[in-house]
């Protein structure tokens, strides 16, 4: 299980919601991938659209535990007001908070990130900063009252995959709260990687959105965390530079 | 009277005196929309018996797609 604040869902896998092909694409990838946690962003509505379908209107907000994000949040005072947009909607108290720092990288800025963090813990918040791999960053976080931590895997929407897992496996090692890899993810096998170092879970987006089929490449990502997952907990053997057989070298027929 | 809605300034009728009254004029009602009424967070529980005033900044935001 993976617990988050008072949370507990059995899906390692947050999922965004952006930049599906259509609706329809979008809820069969959500339904595959099982799972449970979905992140959103808050925007200005258009008022004189009453009519535009919205995604969440198509959900049975019973089964998903909705992740709303700050972005768009430069400092650390707009994405606690964000936030607390978010949270007037009554149907979430969960916050991802996103600050960016540079809008070239699209990477956080880890001063306003950190002060937001804090903020939102305080007014009640369950707080799950995206961060960089920044492995004293992670520890700030967690000491101020963070809920889970998400260090990126590499720049949001870039599909380059984990870039460096030394500080991720540094980052985990170091946490009592779940650590999410976040951003960056391209392929299953980045994913069950990310799962394999230790993660918590993985929360990716652009992978299955910008699949050529999303709804695929949602079943592929569900099934390399659970097997990264799974991996993990069994425990890998040893690297050695020569081979060691695996059959018996007693007994044998020969000579 | 004339409000400033999500930046934009909007006239309306009179009449629609109050935020629920207001998402009503647009038929927002039924949406999970958010509403700020000059920079206070507005719970759904006030907005019927909230007022509006000429010159309000009003607003309106919700949920779309993101990571």
């Amino acid at each position: 299980m993976l617990k988050i604040g008072s949370y507990e869902f059995s899906s390692r896998l947050l999922l965004g919601t952006g930049k599906y092909p259509n609706f329809d694409v979008q809820k069969q990838s959500v339904e595959v991938s099982e799972t449970e946690i979905l992140t959103f962003a808050v925007r200005r509505m258009n008022i004189f659209e009453a009519t535009q379908p919205n995604f969440l209107e198509k959900l049975d907000l019973k089964k998903y535990t909705l992740l709303p994000n700050t972005a768009g949040a430069k400092t650390a005072k707009e994405a606690v007001r964000i936030a607390q947009l978010a949270k007037a909607s009554g149907l979430c108290d969960m916050i991802k908070v996103e600050v960016i720092g540079c809008q070239k990288t699209l990477l956080p800025d880890p001063i306003e990130t950190l002060k937001a963090a804090e903020e939102l813990v305080k007014l009640g918040f369950i707080v799950l900063p995206y961060t960089s791999d920044d492995v004293l960053l992670a520890k700030r976080l967690e000491e101020v009252g963070c809920h889970a931590i998400m260090p990126g895997a590499s720049p949001i929407g870039s599909g380059q995959g984990i870039i460096n897992p030394l500080n991720l496996r540094f980052i985990m090692e170091q946490s009592d709260v779940p650590v999410i890899v976040d951003a960056g993810i391209g392929t299953p096998s980045d994913a069950a990687i990310a799962m394999e170092l230790g993660a918590d879970g993985v929360l990716l987006n652009t992978a299955v959105s910008g699949a050529k089929d999303p709804i695929k490449m949602a079943k592929a990502m569900k099934l390399a965390i659970e097997a990264g997952r799974l991996g993990y907990e069994a425990g890998r053997i040893e690297k050695n530079e020569y081979a060691i057989a695996s059959s018996p070298v007693e007994g044998m027929s020969i000579g | 009277m004339e409000l400033i809605i999500n930046g934009e300034k909007i006239r309306i009728p009179e009449d629609e005196s109050t935020v629920a009254e207001l998402l009503q004029h647009f038929n927002l009602h039924h949406k999970v929309v958010i509403v700020e009424l000059n920079d206070e967070i507005l719970a759904k529980e006030n907005q019927s018996e909230t007022r509006l005033s000429n010159g309000d900044k009003v607003e309106i935001v919700h949920f779309v797609g993101g990571g």
